[in-house]
This record gives structure tokens, C-alpha cells and sequence, in this order.
């Protein structure tokens, strides 16, 4: 009698702990796709507004054919990409296409000084950022749904109901890597 | 980070716990003094009813009421693009579920705060001096440390732990003011003549005392934290931002202006990005003041050099104060990888001189308060306060006498 009350209470407890670390698991991944969908709606926000950026600097940049055209280019690779690697390398050149436009402007006072040309800016800018502090917390959300997955006993639940490790959002950004040096005399 | 805010609530539930049995021993001994016979449990219950009035109030109304009485205004992105998108920035940063809201005080001082039950029912207030002095890096950082304090659950607990200070010390004034003021002690006095007397002073003697002692416990314990939580909301925002030096020369900027927050008083000191009261006497005791002193928190940030990480905030922590106390939670110390600083951004705009700083505060505090602009061909901008041409079509430029029609007036820009 004592017996089965002991083994009933331990086969409860295993129960309890098998559903606690699968619905973990099950919001971890929604986490995580939650995560995704922000970093998508700020990428579709900047392929959004780069035809306008075109549109309204055309005028301005006569000699700069090439940097918009490259821009353009990027942006329609990186509109048809599909999975997040692929994606990630995409946007990783439109972004340095960007980058070169940003430097260019600098020899066009005229272009800086105008009102809609500096609410566009305020507006990639920020959608810059927006992208890359999404693929921070996306990076992060990976980072914990992956461990889950891997670290026991949740691995065992993991296995049985076939979670699969996700791939991190990885950018080539030389400047982001850079690490300070600091050289002593 | 998850790691971290069950890390702070188990300190939370320590903390309530504390101020609970504090104030009930409290409301107990009160009871005592005045009934030997159950009036304890009365006392008791009188506190207990106390407590849960304030704290409905705290959830339901708590931040309105707050922003309230710091007179912050709810501005829509028309008023400040800016702000909105470096609040944006931060949420997705921080992965909160919702957009906190946005608020301009209309003050010309340097200082911001966040308030809300949750991180889906939240709010961020910064002054118009702030959004007038700060480049767009040192407002992230501004905002990050904001939206750390939602994110770590700061602003409930705060909220919470303000309420319970706040009743132990209404219930223990009341007493102590009571006492001396209804003669009861001379009541008591002619009783201890009675059997039984001797036990009565007694219990009156530990409920005075525990009712000076009570508040001011209470009251360093509710400094303590806070100024913890300052650090770690100053740690979270270098993380989010990837970019202490934003957070540094923000606090830099604040400190060096001595512009006063009228709106601020002494209960919601606590929860602004530094304390808006410096002038009366923050200077007393350190025990005594809800944040650390700004200099050193400036200093931690700058001495972060290898990393963004909490780890590296802590590292520059111990090595300014040499001391090994922990102020990030062990669990959010276990960073897999170092954390890489980012380069300052783009927007790096010329220093502004002191005329355009002026210009731009007068200008966010229009737009804030919905005036509306005309710019004149002669070069003048014509700013009107909402409703004013009701009854008058037209408005003259006082420079160039040329007319205008008050319907083609537009949003202040900033």
C-alpha cells in the first residue's frame, strides 16, 4: 500500500517535470519565432524605404550612378532571399551598400541640408538600428532555445518530440568584431 | 536575462516579506497598547485593510497617478520622431511585448523615468531639456537604461515596495503623533496602578519605539535597492545599446546641469534615470539616497573597455570600488561569449551652441503643448498656441506685415 502511494507520487512528479520542460521548450520556440518575425517586419521597413531614398536623392547625385545602382541591386537580392542564412548574407550587402551611400553624402551639403532628405535618413538610421538590436534579442532567444535543446533532462523531450536547434542570425561586420586594442608603453 | 529578473524577484519576495512582517508586528503592537485584550489582532487587521487599499490603487492607478504628478505629456511620433524610434529600438532590443508609451515633461531640467505594472503596460518620460541636449547616441542610452527598468521588473517592484514604505510610515506617524498629542501616555500612566499595568507600559514602550524604528528601517532597506538597481539598470542599458560612452556622456550631461525638476518630490525621486532633488540636501549620507552618486556611475561605464557584457560592467565595478560585491546576480554573469562594443553612430551632429540648444527646447516644448508654425517668406517662423484664430482668419507677420491664413499652419518641426 505505502508502496504504490510512494511510486504513484514519484510517477506524478516525473509526469509534471516531462510537461513543465516540454511546454518550456514549446514557448522557448515560440520565443524564438516571435523574435524572427520582428527582425523580418524592420527588414521588409528598409526595403520599403530605400526606392523613396533613390527617389528623392536622384537629383542630387548625378555622378554617384553607381553607388544607387549597387543599393538597388542589393535590395532586390535581398527582398527574394529566403531562410536566414541566406538572408543574413543578403542583408549583410545591402547594408554595406548602404554604408558606401552614407559616406558619399558627406560631399553633398546641398543634399544635407534638405528636409525631407534628413527625416529619410532619421528613418533608415533608425531602421538600421532597429534591425540590428532585433538580431541581438533573436541571437539571444537562439542562444537559450539551443541550450535547452541541448542540456539534459530537457534534451530528452527535445529528442522525443523532434525540437530542432535554430541558426543563429550571423552578420560579417568587421567593425562589429573589431575588438579595442589597447597597447601599453 | 531571464535568469536575472527571477533573480530579482526572489530578492523582491525577500523584500515584501520584510516590509510585511514589519508592518503587521507594527499594526499588532499598536492594537496592544491601546486594547491588552484583541486588540492586536484588530490593529492587525486595521493594517492589513491599509495595505491592500494602497496596493489595488498602486496596480490600477499607480502609473497615471505618477505621471500625473510629474505633469508628463503623452506625445504622439508626429512631436518628436527621434525619441520614438530610439524607444522602438530599445523594446525590440530588450524584447518587450509591447511598445511602452511615450511622455515629454515640459522642463527645461535633465531627467527621465519609466513607470507600468508590466512590461506590456508601460511608459517611458523624458524632459524636454533632455531631448534638447542629447545627441541621438546618449538618448539611447538614456532610453536602455529606461527600458532595463521595465524589463527587470524594476518599476512594479518599485511601485509595490514604495506603497508597503508608505503605509509603514502613515501607520507609524499617525501612532507616534497620537501619543503625544492625546495625552494617552498619562492615561496609561494613571492605569499601571491596576494589576496588570507593569506589562502594559511595557508593550507601550516596544510600540513607540518600534514605530520610530520601523519607518526608518524600511525606508534604507527600500534606498538600498533602489541604488542597486540603478547599477544593474545602468549595466542592462550598456548591454542593450552595446555602447556605454551613450549612458556615460548622457549622465555626464545631467549631472553638469543644475536645472531643478519642480514636478519631482520625494516618493517619485526613486524612480528617475538620476535624482531631480540634488540641490536640498542629497549631500546628508550616502545610506540616505535612492541613486549612486553619479560621478562613480560614469566612471564604471567609461572603465568598460573590452566588452558590453555584465561581466565587464561588474569587472569595472569592482575595480573602481575595490570591493568584490556583487552587484549583477551571479546567473547573468555566465555571458557565453564576450559581448563586443559597437562604434559611436553615425548621427555624431555638430555641437550645438547655447542659442540652438534654447531654440530647440522652446521648440519641443511648443510641439509638445500642440502650437502650431506658419514660416513667413521673410524668413520668420510664426508659432501660435492651439486655438488661438478661432474667431480671427487671419494672422499678420509682425516682421513683414504680410498676411497669412492661420488654417495653413503646420507641425512644428524638430
Amino acid at each position: 500500500m505505502v508502496i504504490g502511494i510512494i511510486v504513484l507520487v514519484l510517477v506524478v512528479i516525473g509526469v509534471l517535470y516531462f510537461v513543465g520542460n516540454y511546454n518550456s521548450l514549446i514557448g522557448l520556440r515560440n520565443q524564438v519565432k516571435n523574435a524572427w518575425a520582428q527582425i523580418d517586419v524592420q527588414l521588409k521597413r528598409r526595403h520599403d524605404l530605400i526606392p523613396n531614398l533613390i527617389e528623392t536623392v536622384k537629383g542630387y547625385m548625378n555622378h554617384e550612378r553607381s553607388t544607387l545602382e549597387n543599393i538597388t541591386n542589393a535590395r532586390s537580392q535581398a527582398v527574394s532571399a529566403q531562410g536566414v542564412s541566406e538572408k543574413a548574407k543578403a542583408e549583410a550587402r545591402l547594408t554595406e551598400a548602404m554604408g558606401k551611400f552614407n559616406l558619399v553624402v558627406e560631399n553633398y551639403p546641398d543634399l544635407k541640408a534638405n528636409q525631407n532628405f534628413l527625416a529619410l535618413q532619421e528613418e533608415l538610421t533608425s531602421t538600421e538600428n532597429k534591425i540590428s538590436f532585433s538580431r541581438q534579442s533573436y541571437n539571444d532567444q537562439v542562444l537559450f532555445y539551443n541550450n535547452k535543446i541541448q542540456m539534459f533532462p530537457s534534451n530528452i523531450v527535445a529528442g522525443m518530440f523532434n525540437f530542432k536547434m535554430e541558426d543563429f542570425f550571423e552578420v560579417e561586420d568587421k567593425a562589429e568584431k573589431e575588438v579595442p586594442k589597447v597597447s601599453f608603453p | 536575462m531571464w535568469e536575472l529578473i527571477k533573480s530579482n524577484q526572489r530578492k523582491s519576495v525577500f523584500l515584501f516579506t520584510g516590509m510585511a512582517v514589519t508592518l503587521m508586528l507594527l499594526g499588532y503592537l499598536i492594537g496592544s497598547t491601546f486594547y491588552p485584550d484583541g486588540g492586536g489582532v484588530f490593529g492587525l487587521s486595521i493594517a492589513i485593510i491599509i495595505w491592500t487599499v494602497l496596493s489595488i490603487i498602486s496596480v490600477t492607478a499607480g502609473s497615471s497617478l505618477v505621471l500625473s504628478i510629474s505633469q508628463a505629456k503623452e506625445v504622439t511620433p508626429a512631436v518628436h520622431q527621434q525619441l520614438f524610434n530610439v524607444v522602438e529600438e530599445m523594446k525590440l532590443a530588450a524584447g518587450l511585448p509591447a511598445m511602452p508609451k511615450v511622455y515629454i515633461i515640459d522642463s527645461s531640467a535633465l531627467n527621465a523615468f519609466a513607470t507600468g505594472k508590466d512590461p506590456s503596460h508601460s511608459a517611458v518620460a523624458v524632459t524636454a531639456g533632455l531631448l534638447s541636449k542629447l545627441n541621438r547616441d546618449e538618448l539611447q542610452g538614456v532610453i536602455g537604461h529606461e527600458m532595463s527598468h521595465i524589463m527587470n521588473r524594476d518599476t512594479k517592484f518599485m511601485t509595490y515596495a514604495a506603497v508597503m514604505l508608505g503605509t509603514i510610515v502613515i501607520i507609524s506617524e499617525i501612532f507616534v503623533k497620537g501619543m503625544f498629542f492625546s495625552g494617552a501616555g498619562r492615561r496609561y500612566g494613571s492605569r499601571s496602578k491596576n494589576s496588570g499595568g507593569q506589562a502594559q507600559i511595557i508593550i507601550l514602550a516596544i510600540a513607540v519605539i518600534f514605530a520610530i524604528l520601523a519607518p526608518i528601517m524600511a525606508r534604507l532597506l527600500y534606498f538600498a535597492l533602489s541604488r542597486k538597481r540603478e547599477y544593474l539598470a545602468d549595466a542592462s542599458s550598456a548591454r542593450l545599446t552595446r555602447y556605454p560612452e551613450g549612458l556615460a556622456s548622457a549622465l555626464e550631461k545631467i549631472s553638469d546641469c543644475s536645472d531643478d525638476l519642480p514636478s519631482a518630490n520625494k516618493v517619485t525621486a526613486a524612480m528617475y534615470i538620476a535624482n531631480p532633488l540634488k540641490k536640498k540636501g542629497m549631500k546628508l549620507s550616502d545610506l540616505s539616497s535612492t541613486h549612486p552618486p553619479i560621478s562613480e556611475r560614469i566612471r564604471i561605464l567609461r572603465g568598460m573597455m573590452y566588452g558590453a557584457g555584465f561581466s565587464d560592467y561588474q569587472k569595472s565595478f569592482s575595480a573602481l570600488k575595490r570591493s568584490s560585491a556583487a552587484i549583477i546576480p551571479a546567473s547573468g554573469l555566465r555571458d557565453a561569449a564576450v559581448i563586443p562594443l559597437r562604434a559611436a553612430g553615425e548621427d555624431q551632429a555638430e555641437p550645438q551652441t547655447a542659442v540652438q540648444e534654447k531654440r530647440k527646447l522652446g521648440n519641443i516644448m511648443m510641439a509638445v503643448n500642440d502650437y502650431s508654425t506658419i514660416n513667413c517668406e521673410c524668413g520668420l517662423k510664426i508659432k501660435m498656441p492651439p486655438g488661438f484664430g478661432m474667431n480671427r482668419p487671419e494672422i499678420t507677420c509682425p516682421r513683414c506685415g504680410r498676411k497669412h491664413r492661420v488654417e495653413s499652419a503646420g507641425r512644428i518641426k524638430i
